[in-house]
């Protein structure tokens, strides 16, 4: 992180806007963000409800785009681009966690896991499933391949969805209030996890109210009436195993 | 997704409702049971009816005294009296095209032989008329020209006569039977042909010398028809004209002066009667199609819950990158896999209705091309109806369809 110039830029936000028409009032949900989030970052975005953090990270993950402003995700414009092509760049480069894990129902854990291999042709079936066993593998559900989404808990649901995310092996991962429907030590448990991925060099951006959350990361953005207000990066990331073992055991679940 | 995942996740979308996706593939089955069964109907009925009237020889005939009827006018009795016995004779000079000619005077009433009796028809005839109607005489002979020249009280009887009068199994052949008194020598014996498909009994006929009816029965002049058949079925309208020619020399017809007679062809008929048949079965088709168009509306109704119902998985799809076109290809298949299995349970239910009218007696055949229609307008029903929904999902906000609960 000594010299952040010199690595790859995953994301890259020019004066980008966002405004929504409500009826005759127009809402400026963003009104010019411009930030680099560069490869390898794992990046908490704070800021009080309504300062439009989802927005934005509707537009980093394509499924929004800009009123204006420029987007450019891995190098490519992202705002002039077909509805279609922006399914194919999410499907390819980006990895979504929600807060309420959007699993489908009454589905395997590594059928949950392959759905997004499934819109991309480059696989077959084998290739699909050595992929998602892998994903899981990697979040620590090796052994619960064949759970369906129903015989899960949080926990382990949010780990199933974080696989999801990690499967396509993307550019970067979006996470949305991860933690925010967890326990206090099942979410340090998803910080850990995140730590591991950062660590294994995977670019991470995570929404978050809980300011403790931002101690994980290495860098702090915060958003107020859509706009940025702070921009830090976190010299003293505090590790969330020891966290995690600080914790008393005899928690209720 | 390729078409097997898409498949795959309709089929599981589909099991795993599987009550209400019965339910409303129930419309299908339904409809195409009806459809089925109707169709198989009315060709079946068609069939039997041009087998029935082919049986009767499909180049015959037939000149009837009077104007055409066909429009309901009631007419002069005198005009039915207008077939003579120079007009038999002119065809038979004439002729070209046709091949056979017997006129025809029928009269009903008792048969009696020792202590045994029936109501028969007893038919004057030439003797064309066996190769006409293409009668077999069994045992003993026809009657001959002799006979006819001589008004001999001759005849040939069909089966049925023979059952009735002479039960005990004596060969009828060389007996004499009464006809309304009078006394005929039995000189053959029919070739039994049953019943026709309209419930006629064929053989409950006497068949005798035109000359001994018209003259020792009936005391009239004139015949109650003209039977006639043409040298091929093909030539059946060349025979007509020229028939209408030498009927019209004979009565002194001139130029725009209107038949006396009547000439229909078995073809002709035969014709009027499949149209008949075919518009029976356009009615009954058409009654059963509104039948699926009501099965179709009910899928589109399942497929908007189904869409709704699934908003968020949508959404979903949509964020880890489904296209509007893998959304609404899901759903598609989706409906059409509905309305095709709804289809082929509909033909096998079809079928099945199809083997139980059989069993009470309708006449029934299945047209092979109803099955493929069948499944054509369950594809389109599937595509037609399933559509909208498929769009309404295709074009959701994945943002929104995620927030979706
Ligand atoms: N689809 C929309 N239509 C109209 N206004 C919207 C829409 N989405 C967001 N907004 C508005 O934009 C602003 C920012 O909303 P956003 O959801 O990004 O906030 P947030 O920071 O994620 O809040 P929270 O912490 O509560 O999730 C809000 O004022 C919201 O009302
Ligand atoms: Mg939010």
């Amino acid at each position: 992180m000594s010299a952040p110039t010199e690595r790859k830029v995953v994301i890259e936000l020019r004066d980008v806007r966002r405004d929504f028409q409500v009826g005759e009032e127009v809402v400026h949900a963003l009104r010019g963000v411009s930030f680099k989030i560069y490869e390898g970052e794992f990046v908490t975005i704070q800021g009080t409800s309504g300062s439009g953090k989802s927005t934005l990270l509707n537009q980093l993950g394509c499924l929004d785009t800009p009123t204006s402003g420029e987007f450019f995700l891995d190098g490519t414009p992202v705002r002039t681009m077909s509805k279609s092509a922006r399914a194919k760049l999410r499907n390819r480069k980006i990895g979504f966690v929600f807060q309420n894990y959007n699993l489908l129902p009454k589905t395997t854990a590594v059928e949950n896991v392959e759905l997004p291999l499934m819109y991309n042709s480059k696989y077959n079936a084998t290739q699909r499933r050595e992929a998602a066993v892998k994903a899981l593998q990697a979040v620590g559900l090796g052994d619960r391949l064949e759970h369906k989404s129903n015989q899960m808990s949080g926990g382990q649901m949010q780990r199933v969805a974080i696989a999801r995310a990690l499967v396509n092996d993307p550019a970067v991962i979006l996470a949305d209030e991860a933690t925010g429907n967890l326990d206090t030590r099942t979410s340090f448990e998803m910080l850990v996890l995140f730590q591991k991925l950062h660590a294994e060099g995977r670019t991470i951006i995570f929404v978050t109210h809980n300011p403790e959350i931002a101690q994980y990361s290495s860098r702090n953005i915060f958003l107020r009436d859509g706009k940025v207000r702070e921009d830090t990066q976190n010299p003293h990331i505090l590790s969330a195993a020891d966290a995690l073992a600080q914790l008393p055991i005899n928690q209720d679940d | 997704m390729n078409f097997l995942n898409l498949f795959k996740v309709a089929f599981r979308a589909i099991s795993s409702n599987k009550f209400r996706s019965f339910l409303s593939m129930l419309g299908i089955i339904i409809g195409v049971a009806a459809v089925i069964i109707m169709m198989a109907i009315g060709q079946g009925s068609k069939e039997s009816v041009r087998k029935n009237i082919s049986q009767m020889g499909t180049n015959v005939i037939m000149i009837r005294p009077g104007a055409d009827m066909r429009g309901g006018v009631r007419q002069d009795p005198s005009s039915m009296q207008t077939l003579k016995q120079a007009d038999y004779e002119a065809i038979l000079k004439d002729k070209k095209f046709v091949t056979y000619v017997s006129p025809e005077v029928s009269s009903s009433g008792q048969a009696i032989y020792g202590s045994n009796n029936t109501t028969a028809s007893i038919y004057g005839e030439s003797l064309d008329y066996f190769d006409i109607k293409q009668w077999v005489v069994q045992s003993g002979d026809a009657f001959t020209e002799e006979d006819i020249k001589k008004n001999a009280k001759v005849c040939v009887i069909g089966k049925t006569i023979v059952d009735e009068l002479f039960p005990d199994g004596t060969d009828p052949v060389g007996k004499t039977i009464r006809f309304k008194s009078i006394p005929f020598r039995v000189v053959g014996v029919l070739k039994s042909k049953g019943y026709n498909s309209w419930g006629m009994d064929q053989d409950n006929v006497i068949i005798a010398p035109y000359t001994t009816v018209m003259k020792r029965i009936l005391a009239q002049t004139y015949f109650s028809s003209i039977n006639c058949s043409a040298i091929t079925e093909e030539l059946t309208d060349e025979a007509i004209s020229e028939l209408t020619d030498i009927l019209r020399e004979t009565h002194k017809l001139k130029g725009e002066a209107d038949d006396d007679f009547t000439i229909r062809s078995q073809q002709e008929m035969m014709e009027t009667m499949s149209s008949t048949m075919d518009t029976i079965t356009i009615i009954l088709v058409v009654a059963a199609a509104f039948s699926l168009l009501v099965a179709g509306i009910g899928i589109m109704n399942i497929m908007l819950v189904s869409v709704t119902e699934r908003t968020k998985e949508i959404g979903l799809r949509m964020s880890v990158g489904a296209r509007g076109i893998d959304i609404s290809n899901q759903f598609l298949i989706e409906s059409i896999l509905i309305s095709i299995t709804g289809g082929i349970l509909g033909v096998f239910v079809g079928w099945l209705g199809t083997l139980a009218c059989g069993v009470v007696g309708l006449p029934t055949s299945i047209p092979m091309w109803s099955i493929f229609v069948s499944f054509l307008v369950c594809t389109l029903i599937g595509v037609g109806f399933g559509y909208f929904p498929a769009r309404k999902a295709a074009n959701m906000d994945p943002i929104e369809a995620i927030r979706y609960e």
